[in-house]
């Protein structure tokens, strides 16, 4: 069934009578082409592009819990390409272009909403920074725009620009950035590949792989055994787990972030704004909270819950940019885990055992990836190569010395 | 999260900085054929479980001691706690 604003208003008149189920709950069969493991945002991406982009069959995904229950339900929904090095900046620019057309493509309303990013800045040598990472930004067909506190001012009035500590002299701005409803995007591919044969089997936890003379034949579950012939994990947070299931010790630490939504308020904030002398970013949700987080909590966990210290380091930041927040309440807050990686930048490759690939690192900012982490995960598996805008994110890049490191902080995952 | 200091009994694990796993201690012989491979599996690879960890922790705003705790990564409970040059001469490090 296409949902059409036609289809609306048909099933209005007709007292909705007429929808059907987003997508089927379909048995697992004995074996696949392709079995994605993790029903999250890139997993269902993955085989969504696998079946629409690549034209492949006989594909499944397998979820332990239900889908969007991970971190693609937990995330503050920030979607942007601000990045500076080679390596990625061309693949978060890819991404960005997919969410432009990603509500058309798969026929869902994800309430993708380009509301616009601002990185403050806060002293001459972080706006020297900024202006270079701007360029980067430009030279990648990205956009970029520097403002001085006097343009600031007229979009944010309510910043505290004169703070003693940390004066607000400008920001970086990205206007095609923004935020994306988070559910709806793992809704929308989950319908998007169900339409097109893809068995998603929620409820089905894998607990280890069959290998046999080095190469991977398939997958034991909760739900017994299935076969594949090429197999893609992307379980994020869960990803030292699982890969030990296959002799594989990752550049890979779990960690917790944690974000928080104030009570709803009338709309106040207009776009997405970050801190640049703490970690704090906010943006104010259609509803009317303001969606707020800061740094994860620093340890290894598989917790999805973090402590307090991190909840007052958060306000503090908030407090420090906008005082007005002070007033507003804390309605809910939650945990999830976060695949820190030794460099900060995700991994899209094979792996040792042939025919098992591997997704994943995406730190605490994977959802922005979705749409192009499915998509060259899918050009991954269906033709063994990587996709041009992904060629750096390989394993081997440690050893070799060829690391990604946007903040320049070596391999201290909790830094990045 | 409340670590028992074996010096300074329970502080707050806000006075602490946060390495990673204790496996950090063994450091490779750089005079071993394959030292640059050893070195990269040391720096890089992690056997991030979820269960039992052995993690090492700063005393940054305290005694400046650096101590060995182990905790459990799905609860947080941590169940002992070391000064990290004890572990590492019971592990037969000199020093
Ligand atoms: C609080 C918070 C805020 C964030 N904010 C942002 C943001 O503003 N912008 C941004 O770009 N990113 C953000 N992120 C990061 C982003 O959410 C993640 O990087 C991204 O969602 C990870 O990919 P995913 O959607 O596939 O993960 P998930 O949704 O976590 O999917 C992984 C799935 O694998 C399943 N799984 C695990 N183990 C197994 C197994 N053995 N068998 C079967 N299934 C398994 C899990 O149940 C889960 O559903 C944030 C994350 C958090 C927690």
């Amino acid at each position: 069934m296409r949902y059409s604003g036609f289809r609306i208003i048909k099933e209005a008149l007709t007292g909705h009578k007429g929808w059907e189920k987003a997508w089927r709950n379909p048995e697992p069969k004995p074996d696949y082409d392709f079995i994605v493991i993790g029903g999250g945002g890139h997993g269902l991406a993955t085989a969504y592009y696998l079946a629409k982009e690549f034209g492949q069959s006989r594909i499944a995904v397998l979820e332990k819990g239900w889908i969007g229950g991970g971190n693609v339900g937990r995330n503050t929904t920030i979607v942007r390409s601000n990045y500076m090095l080679d390596g990625n900046e061309p693949f978060y620019e890819f991404s960005l272009k997919l969410w432009e057309g990603l509500e058309q493509d798969f026929n869902y309303n994800a309430m993708i909403s380009q509301r616009g990013i601002i990185n403050l800045y806060h002293s001459d040598p972080q706006r020297d920074a900024f202006t270079r990472r701007a360029n980067a930004m430009l030279l990648n067909g990205a956009d970029a725009e520097l403002l001085n506190a006097a343009q600031l001012q007229k979009m944010c009035p309510f910043l505290d620009f004169d703070n003693a500590r940390f004066p607000i002299k400008g920001g970086l701005l990205q206007r095609r950035g923004g935020t994306v409803r988070h559910d709806a995007v793992a809704w929308g591919y989950a319908r998007g590949a169900d339409l097109r044969g893809v068995d998603i089997i929620q409820n089905c936890e894998v607990t280890g792989f069959r290998i046999t003379n080095g190469r991977v034949e398939g997958v034991e579950t909760t739900r017994g055994y299935i076969g594949a012939k090429k197999i893609g994990c992307a379980v994020a947070g869960s990803s030292g787990r699982l890969m030990a299931g296959a002799g594989m010790r990752l550049p890979i630490e779990s960690h917790v972030l944690q974000a928080f939504v104030s009570e709803g308020l009338k709309p106040v904030i207009p776009g997405v704004i970050t801190f640049g002398a703490g970690h704090f970013y906010v943006s104010q949700s259609d509803k009317g909270g303001l969606v707020f987080g800061g740094d994860i909590d620093g340890y290894n966990t598989y917790a999805q819950r973090g402590n307090l210290p991190v909840v007052e380091d958060v306000c503090e930041g908030g407090m420090a940019i906008m005082p007005m927040i002070g007033r507003a309440r804390l309605l809910r807050m939650w945990g999830g885990l976060m695949d820190m990686s030794m460099d900060g930048s995700p991994i899209i490759d094979k792996t040792p055992v042939d025919g098992l690939f591997f997704n994943g690192g995406w730190c605490y900012g994977g959802f922005k990836a979705t749409p192009a982490s499915g998509w060259c995960f899918a050009h991954l598996l269906a033709t063994d190569k990587p996709h041009e805008t992904a060629t750096a994110y390989r394993f081997d890049r440690f050893e070799k010395g060829l690391m990604i490191d946007e903040k320049g902080v070596g391999a201290q995952p909790n830094l990045h | 999260m409340i670590i028992n200091h074996p010096l300074l009994g329970p502080r707050d694990a806000q006075e602490f900085t946060y390495l990673g796993d204790a496996s950090l201690i063994n450091r490779p012989d750089w005079t071993a054929d394959d030292a640059g491979h050893q070195f990269y599996e040391y720096q890089y690879l992690r056997d991030n479980p979820a269960g039992e960890h052995r993690e090492l922790w700063f005393h940054e705003q305290g005694d400046r001691s650096w101590l060995v705790v182990t905790r459990d990564t799905r609860t947080h409970i941590i169940t002992n706690v070391e000064l990290a040059p004890e572990f590492a001469r019971k592990a037969g490090r000199s020093k």
